[in-house]
Formats: C-alpha cells, sequence, structure tokens
C-alpha cells in the first residue's frame, strides 16, 4: 500500500495502480475519453492530465502509476490549462452538430467540454468531414464526430475478441472504421455504442428515436439467456426506446449481448395478439376475456369429462417468469394431470430422477474467470451465452485481453461443428453426434490410466473397449492439472439423444479431476422452470410425483400425442425439437390453448384460443439464472390494449377451475409463496447423481453410410418469440447463414437430398460447403420462420433417413 | 477464402520467412512492414486488398490491423503509382529552405498536383513528412534514393536522367 495526496486529501492505493483509479474510488472527477476501467490504457486522448508535483508536465491520470507520497492536483492552474488545452484540440475537428445527434444530452463530449472547455474556439480553418461507414444492421455511424479515442477498437480486439475495428490513416487523416466495408459481427457489438464517449457510434434502432433527457430510466432482467443481465430500459411515454446494460459486476459486468440490447424491438411488432381471440365455427374472431376465459375452461374441461385429466398437456417456455412457471404447473397439478414440461430442445429424458434437480452452471459466474482448465461439451459458447463466453475468454488470456500473450487457462472442446471461437483453444476434438459420446469416453479413460483412480469397476467395465488417441490423452493432462477446473455441458449436448450419457461422462470426468460440472441454462429461467416444477416427474423444489407425465418430446410426437394442450409463451412448432411433427400433433388435437404475445399463421390453424399475455417489460417478475441467483423486475410498460401478464390470466383460470390457493393479488404474493416452498433447496451437487449407461456404443461408424447425420443449431436470435421478432437482429449475418443448409466442403458435389420415399425434395434452401461441418454431417438451424417445414417434416428424426449420399 | 500460399509466390514467402525468422518464435506479425514492402515492390509498387489480406493470413494477424500499418506508413501506397514515385518533403526544415519551390517546379514540369500521376505513368508525386535529411534540405526522395540541396535546376537534371 502506498499513500498519495490528492487536491490536499490523502488516499491509500495499491502500489501500481493507476492514478485515475484511485481518484475514482476516491469519488475525485478527472475527465477522460479514451480510458475505460474494462479496456487497457491507451492514453491517447491526454484528456485526463492533471498535476503532479516535482513532474515538469501535466501527466495523463490513467497511464501514472501511483507512487508512495505523491502529490497531485486535479484543477490546479496547470491541471486546469492542459485541460482546457487539450479539449480545444478534441473539438478542433469536432462538428458540434448536437442538436442532430443521438448522444447529445447524454454525451461525454458535451458534458467535458461545459466543465473543462473553453467557451469559444479559436480554430478558423476547415473542419475535415469524414464519410460515415456501414457497420451493420446494429450501429449506426457518424464518423465526423470520432475524436479517435480507440475504445471501440480496444473493445473489439480485448472484449469481442475480434479485431473488426481499426484506425487507419495517419494524423489528420486517422479514421476510424473497418478500411473495407463490412458489418461488425460480434455477438456483443452493441457495447461499441455504449463505449463511444461521442455520437459517432450510435444505436441503428434508436436513431432519431428520442432524447435522453424525455426518458425513464427502469432497472429490468434480460430473460434470453441463462445469464439473466442486468439491464436498464430506458421508456417514454409507455414505449420502451432503448435497453442498456446495467453494471452488475458478478453477472454482465458493464456489458451486454445484443440480443438482450435489441430484443426490445419485438414490443411492436406487427404480429403482437392486442385481444383475446377465439375459434368459433372454423373462424377466428376478437372478443372480451371473460368469452375466452370460459371459452378456453369449457373446452378443457369438455376434454377432461371425455377422457381425463391426463389426456391434457402443458408446455411453457423456459423465458416466462417463475410467478407465471409456478402457477402454470399448480393449475395443470390442480386439475390431476402431469404431463408439463419446459424442456422443449431436449431428446433424451431417460435419466431426468437422477439429474440434478435445475440445470445449474454449478459455480458463480464469476468463478469461470478463476479457471485453469475447462473442457467444453457440445456448445457454441459465444453465440448461446456471449457473456459466458467472455468469462471464460478472460480465463483463457489472464485478463491481458490480447490473443499473443501467454495463454492462461487451457480451453478444450468436444464439439459436432468447428464453431469459431474468439479465444485460444487448447485441444479440440470435432466430431460427428454419433461419435461424441465414445470421444468423451476415450477422455474418461485416458484420465483413469493417468490418474490411477477408479470411481467403480462398473465404470472401468464399460470403458473396457474404449481406446484413446493423443488427444484424449492431452486432454486428460490439461484436466488433471490445475487448480480449479470446470466442464460445462452445452445446448447441442443437451439436444443430444444419448445426452443422459453424455451427462454420466462428465460426471465422472468431473470426479476424477475434481472439476465444477456446469450445465449451460438455455433460457431465463431454465433454471426456475425446473425449481418450480415444470417438468413430468418432479413438482415444486424436487418434489416427487407419484404418475410420472409425459415429457415435452413425447406430448409432440405422434404416437404419444394428447387430446388438448396449454401453451405458454411457446410457438410449438419451432421452439420444440419435435419440430413440424409438433405442427400436425396440435392441429390434430381436439381443443388448444394459447397464451402468447404473438398470433401466428400456424398458431391460428392449430389453435381454439389464444390469450394475449405481456412480454418481459410488461410484467412483474422473477428469474433464476444459470448460478441459481434470484432477480425479480417490475413491469417497466403497462401492456398493450387487451394484453394481460401471464401470471394474472393463470391465476383467472385457476379460479375458473374452483382450485384451492389462487388468490394471488400479487406478483410478489406467488413470489412468496415460491419461496417458502423452495426455501430448503439447496444447490445441486451437479457431480454426485447420473444415470449408469447401459453400454458406450463405440462401434458406430457410418462411414460408408448414405446417411448424414444431422446437427441441429439454433440460431442466436431465434431462440425465443421475442428475438425472432426484433427487426434488427433479424437482419445480422447470424439469421441470413441460417437460411442455408451446410455439409463439409469435401462432400459438396456428392449431396443429393430425397426424401424417406425417394423422391427428390425441394428444401428452398441453399446446400452450401462448410469446412466447420464434418464428414458425413449436415448443419441446419431450427426456429426458422417459413420455408423450412418442408424438410423438417421429412427429416426430423435422427434415425430416418430422408438425406442420402449418392 | 484464399489463403497466403494462394495469392503470394513462394519466393515471396521464402524472403518473408527470413524476416519472421529474426523476430522471437510467436512473434511474426514483427515482420509485417518488410512483408508488405516485398509484396508492394512485386506489385509495381502499390498493395490491393487482398495482398493485404494474404499478407495476415500468412502472419498470423486480424487484416484491420495490416491495413493500419499500410495507410499509416507513407511508404505503402494503396492506390496505383507511376513508375517513379517523387515524394517531396515538405516538413519544417524544407519547407524553410524552399520546398514551396520544389514543388511548384515539379508540379508545372509534370503537369500534375501533389498526389496525382502523370498520364503515361511515368510519375507520381507525393508529399511526404520529414525523411531526416534536414541537413541538406530540401530534398525528395524516388525509388530508394535520396536526392538532397534540390534546386529547380538539379530536380529537372534529376528528373531527365530518368527513363
Amino acid at each position: 500500500m502506498v499513500k498519495i495526496t490528492i487536491n490536499g486529501n490523502t488516499y491509500e492505493a495499491q502500489a501500481g495502480q493507476m492514478l485515475i483509479d484511485v481518484a475514482d474510488a476516491a469519488g475525485i472527477e478527472i475527465p477522460r475519453f479514451c480510458y475505460h476501467k474494462k479496456l487497457s490504457v491507451s492514453a491517447n486522448c491526454r484528456m485526463c492530465l492533471v498535476d503532479v508535483e516535482k513532474a515538469p508536465k501535466p501527466l495523463p491520470a490513467c497511464a501514472t502509476p501511483v507512487m508512495d507520497g505523491m502529490v497531485v492536483q486535479t484543477r490546479s492552474e496547470k491541471a486546469q490549462q492542459a485541460q482546457k488545452a487539450v479539449m480545444e484540440f478534441l473539438l478542433i475537428n469536432h462538428p458540434l452538430d448536437c442538436p442532430i445527434c443521438d448522444q447529445g444530452g447524454e454525451c461525454e463530449l458535451q458534458d467535458v467540454a461545459m466543465g473543462y472547455g473553453q467557451d469559444s474556439s479559436r480554430f478558423k480553418e476547415l473542419k475535415r468531414i469524414v464519410p460515415d461507414k456501414n457497420l451493420g444492421p446494429l450501429i449506426s455511424t457518424e464518423m465526423t464526430r470520432c475524436i479517435h479515442c480507440t475504445r471501440c477498437v480496444r473493445f473489439g480486439t480485448e472484449v469481442a475478441g475480434i479485431r473488426e475495428m481499426g484506425a487507419t490513416g495517419r494524423g489528420e487523416n486517422t479514421r476510424i472504421g473497418t478500411y473495407i466495408e463490412r458489418a461488425v459481427e460480434s455477438e456483443l457489438s452493441g457495447n461499441m455504442i455504449d463505449v463511444c464517449p461521442v455520437g459517432a457510434l450510435t444505436s441503428k434502432a434508436f436513431r432519431f428515436h428520442g432524447r435522453a433527457w424525455e426518458m425513464q430510466q427502469y432497472p429490468s432482467i434480460a430473460p434470453h439467456d441463462g445469464l439473466g443481465s442486468n439491464i436498464y430500459m430506458h421508456v417514454r411515454r409507455n414505449k420502451v426506446l432503448r435497453v442498456v446494460p446495467r453494471e452488475n459486476e458478478a453477472i454482465n459486468e458493464v456489458w451486454l449481448s445484443d440480443r438482450d440490447r435489441f430484443s426490445y424491438e419485438a414490443l411492436e411488432s406487427s404480429e403482437r395478439l392486442l385481444h383475446p381471440m377465439i375459434k368459433r365455427n372454423g373462424k377466428w374472431q376478437e372478443t372480451n376475456w371473460e368469452t375466452a376465459l370460459n371459452y378456453a375452461i369449457e373446452g378443457l374441461k369438455n376434454i377432461i369429462a371425455t377422457y381425463n385429466a391426463d389426456a391434457m398437456g402443458a408446455l411453457a417456455s423456459p423465458a416466462a417468469t417463475l410467478e407465471e412457471l409456478y402457477l402454470l404447473q399448480k393449475l395443470v397439478r390442480g386439475l390431476d394431470c402431469s404431463n408439463i414440461d419446459h424442456r422443449l430442445h431436449q431428446i433424451d429424458f431417460s435419466d431426468q430422477n437422477d439429474a440434478p434437480l435445475y440445470p445449474y452452471l454449478g459455480q458463480r459466474i464469476e468463478e469461470l474467470e478463476k479457471s485453469d482448465a475447462v473442457l467444453l461439451i457440445g456448445t457454441n459458447l459465444r453465440k448461446e451465452q456471449p457473456l459466458l463466453n467472455h468469462r471464460l475468454r478472460k480465463a483463457a488470456l489472464k485478463n491481458t485481453g490480447m490473443i499473443n500473450e501467454e495463454i492462461s487457462a487451457n480451453i478444450m472442446l468436444i464439439n459436432p461443428v468447428d464453431y469459431e471461437f474468439n479465444l485460444p483453444i487448447a485441444e479440440k476434438i470435432i466430431a460427428a453426434p454419433s461419435k461424441i459420446v465414445s470421444e468423451l469416453a476415450s477422455v474418461a479413460k485416458a484420465l483413469i490410466s493417468l490418474t490411477g483412480k477408479n470411481i467403480s469397476d462398473e465404470i472401468t467395465d464399460l470403458l473396457a473397449d474404449v481406446s484413446t488417441n493423443s488427444i484424449h490423452e492431452a486432454m486428460a493432462k490439461l484436466l488433471n492439472e490445475g487448480e480449479y477446473k470446470t466442464i460445462l455441458v452445452g445446448r447441442l449436448a443437451s439436444t443430444h439423444p444419448e445426452f443422459s450419457k453424455i451427462r454420466a461422462l462428465a460426471a465422472w470426468i468431473g470426479k476424477i479431476t475434481e472439476a465444477k460440472l456446469g450445465y449451460l441454462a438455455e433460457a431465463g429461467n431454465s433454471v426456475g422452470a425446473s425449481l418450480t416444477g415444470v417438468l413430468p416427474h418432479q413438482g415444486i423444489a424436487g418434489h416427487k410425483v407419484e404418475n410420472e407425465g409425459k415429457n415435452a418430446f413425447e406430448m409432440l410426437t405422434k404416437e404419444h400425442a394428447l387430446k388438448a394442450y396449454l401453451l405458454l409463451g411457446i410457438e410449438a412448432e419451432i421452439d420444440s425439437y419435435a419440430g413440424s411433427n409438433a405442427l400436425s400433433v396440435l392441429e390434430e388435437a381436439k381443443f388448444v390453448v394459447c397464451l402468447n404475445s404473438y398470433k401466428t399463421k400456424q398458431m391460428q390453424q392449430y389453435a381454439n384460443v389464444i390469450l394475449p399475455i405481456s412480454l418481459y417489460p410488461e410484467t412483474s417478475g422473477t428469474y433464476v439464472n444459470c448460478e441459481g441467483v434470484w432477480q425479480t423486475s417490475h413491469g417497466v410498460i403497462p401492456p398493450p390494449e387487451n394484453v394481460r401478464p401471464a401470471w394474472k390470466v393463470l391465476r383467472i383460470l385457476g379460479n375458473l377451475f374452483d382450485l384451492d390457493e389462487f388468490n394471488y393479488d400479487s406478483s410478489q404474493e406467488i413470489q412468496d409463496d415460491i419461496h417458502k416452498k423452495t426455501v430448503n433447496v439447496s444447490l445441486p451437487n451437479n457431480l454426485q447423481d447420473w444415470k449408469m449407461p447401459e453400454s458406450i456404443n463405440i462401434a458406430i461408424s457410418n462411414e460408408g453410410s448414405r446417411e448424414l447425420e444431422k446437427i441441429i443449431e439454433m440460431p442466436m436470435y431465434a431462440i425465443d418469440s421475442m428475438v425472432r421478432r426484433a427487426t434488427s437482429l433479424q437482419n445480422t449475418q447470424d439469421i441470413t447463414q441460417a437460411a442455408s443448409l451446410y455439409v463439409s466442403s469435401r462432400q459438396l458435389k456428392d449431396i443429393n437430398i430425397t426424401s424417406s420415399d425417394g423422391t427428390s425434395l425441394d428444401t428452398q434452401m441453399p446446400i452450401m460447403g462448410d469446412e466447420r461441418v464434418p464428414d458425413g454431417c449436415i448443419l441446419y438451424y431450427a426456429a426458422q420462420k417459413d420455408g423450412f417445414f418442408s424438410i423438417w417434416n421429412e427429416s426430423f428424426k435422427f434415425c430416418s433417413s430422408s438425406y442420402h449420399v449418392e | 477464402m484464399a489463403t497466403a500460399q494462394d495469392i503470394l509466390s513462394a519466393s515471396i514467402l521464402a524472403e518473408i520467412d527470413k524476416y519472421i525468422a529474426k523476430y522471437p518464435a510467436g512473434r511474426k506479425q514483427s515482420a509485417v512492414m518488410p512483408a508488405l514492402t516485398l509484396v508492394q515492390d512485386h506489385n509495381g509498387g502499390w498493395l490491393t486488398t487482398q495482398l493485404m489480406d494474404a499478407i495476415a493470413d500468412y502472419l498470423d494477424m486480424p487484416p484491420i490491423a495490416v491495413y493500419e500499418v499500410a495507410s499509416f506508413y507513407s511508404m505503402y501506397e494503396l492506390k496505383p503509382v507511376g513508375k517513379y514515385k517523387v515524394c517531396v518533403c515538405t516538413n519544417v526544415s524544407c519547407m524553410l529552405c524552399g520546398s514551396d519551390e520544389i514543388v511548384a517546379h515539379l508540379e508545372k514540369r509534370l503537369g500534375i498536383k501533389l498526389g496525382g500521376t502523370t498520364s503515361d505513368n511515368k510519375f507520381t508525386l507525393k508529399e511526404v513528412e520529414c525523411l531526416a535529411a534536414c541537413g541538406n534540405a530540401p530534398m525528395f526522395q524516388i525509388g530508394r534514393d535520396y536526392h538532397e540541396n534540390l534546386t529547380p535546376e538539379k530536380v529537372d537534371q534529376i528528373l531527365d536522367g530518368l527513363e
């Protein structure tokens, strides 16, 4: 510790800390543009010059390490003079077009010029003009306003991990941009809007929509990934105009993924359902709530009377609030029905009774940064959970942010597709889905022979025929070294037809290496949905149910089809991995009640009642994130027209069914109720329980097979109804690329698509060669809006053969 | 995407390798400047985006980092130039010693302005910052040669001597 004096007061600081950090902690204001606490120091704007005793010239506070006994003045004559001079230089080429600039009113340049600049400029020459760049659908540019602080460049290099922006040219001709015209493709690109201290980079979706001072700021929680990023919604006259991050070091730090930032656009979608609708005599009509609710109750009561309660099933979106999920299961179980689920992307449920209570990260989000070795299984982490990926990136790069620096954590992966990562990968195995299990088994076996540890003889027997190669051994070695180890299981593992085996193997590897095992919760409330018992085999807080119901996949397949469905917040035909089979099952059902915020053509084909419910900014509710943290947000705008929060709708449905204990007056009451029932739940131990696989199939070899294995990916911007309707996100590269099918380049010319009956199939989708896809596989994207049903129908079952290599 | 091997000849890559070898392992990007020089010389004095991408690929750098270097230094050209590139210094020392007169003379003789290229693609006239020959200002650089203590007569003599 050292002692320094700033403006006459003494402060303690860590040796080597930068002056600006000490001043910030002490609440002393020093103006700055290029300095950002999460980015490297570049010291190029010179705005933070301060007067340091014994230094001949003012020093930049952001790049001056403190020393014992240092005496600093931030507002002395010398400091002020320096600040004024710098400000004058910075404004020379700035257009001062504040009246038409989106940043006006919340602009660092405005504020600092006001506080530290001169009242007039002496510059009489011509100002330069810089042509704007097209950086894609999310970021709007006005490059004449740029002051070359390079925050966006450093953000790209150090946080987004893709160096797309740069400073080209020299001196007055310096330009910030991509040099060649290209869209910025990072999944975190929106943060460049936040770090830009001027109006050079602004939000395209928000552009010219409002002024900073017209808006109110309300805190909320983003539900589109397992993180539960903290956000602020900026609202004017009951309209959300934009979303910005709310700092929370433990969760999203100061960042926000583009998905969470731009999803608000879907609030105003033209597909928004504004009034309850019922289908009478085959015709849809808008109606009032009373009629619609009675119609729904009558329909469901009829089904229960004609068949029984188990002829009904309920499916919920894992992005719904905890209160909604709880009430849904209370309603369904109150009717003596056990068919309820939220795991729309899962196919293998065989170990659900042994699985942990909820899919939990196994550690705090922050702890990921400590990792020395990480094994990722089946995940395109950057796209699935952008900010968890950022934590791992920090671990991998020792916080230096530079790709070429010494690598700290060894990140390893076993994936069906060679996805692009923005962090160094120590070892990787890219294998067809059918080989993922045996690859994982090989790593387990390599670990057993390396460490001599034996978890059980049964396991040793199971692994007897498994062979290992040098990559498995290298992975085993890296996983066995180091203090803090993590195994993360992602979406491509949880949607795998042998998920239970992957889970068991991951747990064995975790046991041998004493690693944390974590599941990447797909949506904002995947954890909450399991906790509240939106599961066919367990109730709230893991209570066993007597009569195990059907799981999400069964409910939407022909053999197990039900008579009536209650759908909360989902478009089953694209949200479920049962795909278009779900569509035909629902169309054949006798009665379907949809609680949704949107109406679609498909929904109107299969539903009998559609009840308009609030989207997340319009309702209060709780989200339990991937680390098990509860976060509650309040509605920030009222629901439009006749739309109501889903918890209220479910409450009334409960009342109309005459169910007990359904008289909640606020979502807080529901939350208190959930709290009471789950208070004894402790964080699950992911390593403890697994189902012993019957066999580990190592003999699978599809070489010479005429069938292509399917790899189904959920596009980043299609994961839920709301994201699918955010127009800006729908114009990004990620969505464009989802409109094609991909096979390995080597096999491209040999592919001929035929349906199972041998007729040629028109997919309406181009087939492209892709180096990332292993031979014998085809990668395609789920949740396509249109034009996708045809092939989905033909080829959903993993064992069916609709693709042939001729 | 085309790789460096598709775009750059084996002999150029071998030349670049010599420079890479001068730096510690894992620091290949240090060779970016000689690589750009070599590639530019082989391409008639200027760099295309494709060539810069190839260098980026070969040196394991993000393409934008190569664009930054190539656009920063005045010895790299991002547009076609004439056979002889006349780089006239107009920085302080040269200006005080009469570089304005040299520039005016060059512009008149070649019939182009600073930054222009003659219609026969023989000469490009370029204004550059200090080339560290202040002792003998004014000066210009043609190819790898410095020409110092310039006068209009000396300029004519030099240009006449060029094919």
